[in-house]
């Protein structure tokens, strides 16, 4: 897989210590103070009942492929069969993502593998949460 | 809510051609449709005092119809932006803030011609959550939530693919379809990879194209040359910009509050429901479609259309015109589901439903994120 091309992500205030997190090798999510609801993606209130009381945390990192389509059509960046997947945290939130470290094959990805992330520095502001299967 | 059948479809036109128009520009493909809706209703610009229009900016078809609206509504939430504006249209014209609605579409998604469109920026969620991870287009977004359809419902993707299978068999009834040659499940699996396990029949077209609608009160609807197409009853919802974050990757929360809105306001049964059009911009969304929207139970939908029960001679005809999968896909296909709505309540579909009194025409817009459902009949 190529990465030189691919779009790569511009933090804003309310996303920043996500990118920071994924620098220092942690998925950082948040959880509310008041409901308890732990969501994604970042903002500074929760989703569930629009408290501002939230707190970020880290992630145990634990996943399940949750979805997927292996795209067979180049895209900026990657060279294809490629795997477009959304993986769910062990948290509950999901994300999109790629899964590396296995075949891009249908048989390679059964869902609700289990996963673990690879951070995949891609510039010195940006490192990409892919994921790997947890064995491998 | 809306009072049933207060408001009428009274023009209704589709470009005069479709497919590929290298020699029209995306605003042209607007007007073209617009001028045929006018001459459809028997209207001049001057009795349009309301615009709505998604692709183009209400301001820009004003401006270039030659148009002084009083009430406008440049609702831009994908291809289901249309029905929307329908809905706002009857809306509006029910509380008087005007009296006669043109609705367009128009665009030049296959030619690229004077595209006004901007891509989502690094800095916005997609941009920062999804762009990175080789998305590219709706062919590699829009199918994600499938497999895991597939998973939990046990339906086959012998069966998704089906829905690409019986759509042929309604295109090759329509003299205006892109695709018209009969396909066999088989076809559709043999047919090229382009986002596994969604193979090329199974993704909607690339076309040029537009489609008008014109609305006006059923009252006024008695003096203009066109039978009256009545709106009984309007849903629309909204979820989430980004697929991965759709709550439920097996049903669409956006059809889930649209459909039943809609027939609750037309105190409707599905039993009652003769013609159904269901945005098909890939195979899996006439099956999401079904079951959300409650004509079918949960991991039902394959096996129904399976039975022929959407296909020309079923009980529930779906996706006449052939659809966006094989009519026409400009990019945002609602405009012409309407269109294929309206013509089966006129009577004048190609591929016509005798005797149809009631059509269900509903939308989805930008992969899951938007819905609308628009509920016609031909009987005030
Ligand atoms: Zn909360």
């Amino acid at each position: 897989m190529s990465e030189s091309k691919r779009p790569l992500p511009q933090p804003t205030p309310e996303t920043k210590h996500f990118w920071e997190g994924t620098q220092a090798g942690e998925i950082r999510l948040q959880k509310c103070d008041d409901c308890a609801k732990v969501y994604f993606p970042p903002r500074p209130f929760c989703p569930g009942c629009a408290s501002r009381n939230v707190t970020i945390f880290k992630a145990s990192g634990k996943a399940k492929l949750h979805s997927y389509v292996i795209h067979h059509r180049p895209a900026p960046g990657f060279t294809p069969p490629y795997a477009i997947a959304v993986v769910e945290l062990e948290e509950g939130p999901r994300l999109m993502t790629n899964i590396v470290g296995c075949p891009q094959t249908p048989e390679a990805l059964p869902l609700d593998m289990e996963l673990v992330p690879h951070f995949e520095k891609m510039n010195d502001e940006i490192t990409l949460p892919l994921f790997q299967p947890a064995k491998g | 809510m809306l009072k049933q059948n207060e408001i009428a479809v009274v023009g209704a036109a589709e470009t005069t051609r479709l497919g590929v128009i290298p020699d029209m520009s995306n605003i042209m493909l607007h007007a073209d449709c617009a001028i045929n809706a006018m001459r459809d209703a028997g209207l001049k610009p001057s009795d349009i005092d309301g615009i709505a229009c998604a692709g183009e900016s209400p301001t820009n078809m004003a401006h270039y119809l030659g148009l002084t609206p009083k009430w406008v509504d440049g609702t831009a939430v994908g291809g289901c932006s249309f029905m929307i504006h329908v809905r706002h249209a009857a809306a509006a014209i029910s509380a008087g803030l005007c009296t006669t609605v043109l609705i367009t579409h128009g665009e030049s998604g296959k030619s690229q011609i004077g595209l006004n469109r901007a891509p989502a920026g690094r800095s916005s969620l997609m941009g920062q959550f999804e762009m990175p991870y080789g998305v590219y287009g709706p062919p590699s977004m829009f199918t994600i939530p499938v497999m895991r359809y597939l998973k939990e419902t046990g339906t086959t993707i012998e069966q998704v693919a089906n829905v690409a299978s019986i759509q042929r068999e309604w295109s090759a009834q329509n003299p205006r379809a892109m695709m018209k040659d009969k396909a066999s499940i088989d076809d559709v699996l043999n047919s090229r990879m382009i986002a596994w396990p969604f193979r090329l029949f199974m993704c909607c077209l690339v076309t040029d194209g537009g489609g008008a609608l014109i609305l006006t009160s059923a009252e006024r609807a008695k003096d203009m040359p066109q039978k009256p197409v009545y709106i009984m009853g309007t849903g629309e919802s909204v979820e989430t910009p980004m697929i991965s974050q759709m709550a439920d990757f097996t049903r669409s929360r956006a059809f889930r509050v649209a459909g039943p809105e809609a027939f609750k306001a037309a105190g409707i049964k599905h039993a009652d429901v003769d013609h159904l059009m269901i945005y098909d911009a890939f195979a899996h969304l006439p099956i999401y479609g079904l079951e959300d929207l409650g004509f079918v139970g949960r991991g039902e939908a394959g096996a129904f259309i399976m039975e022929r029960n959407t296909a020309p001679g079923g009980k529930l005809p779906m996706n006449t015109n052939g659809g966006g999968l094989s009519y026409t896909h400009t990019g945002m296909y609602g405009m012409f589901a309407l269109q294929e709505s309206v013509r089966q309540m006129r009577g004048t579909a190609p591929a016509q439903v005798p005797g149809a009194k009631i059509s269900v025409c509903h939308g989805v817009g930008g992969m899951f994120a938007a819905s609308g459902t628009i509920v016609f009949t031909n009987e005030a």
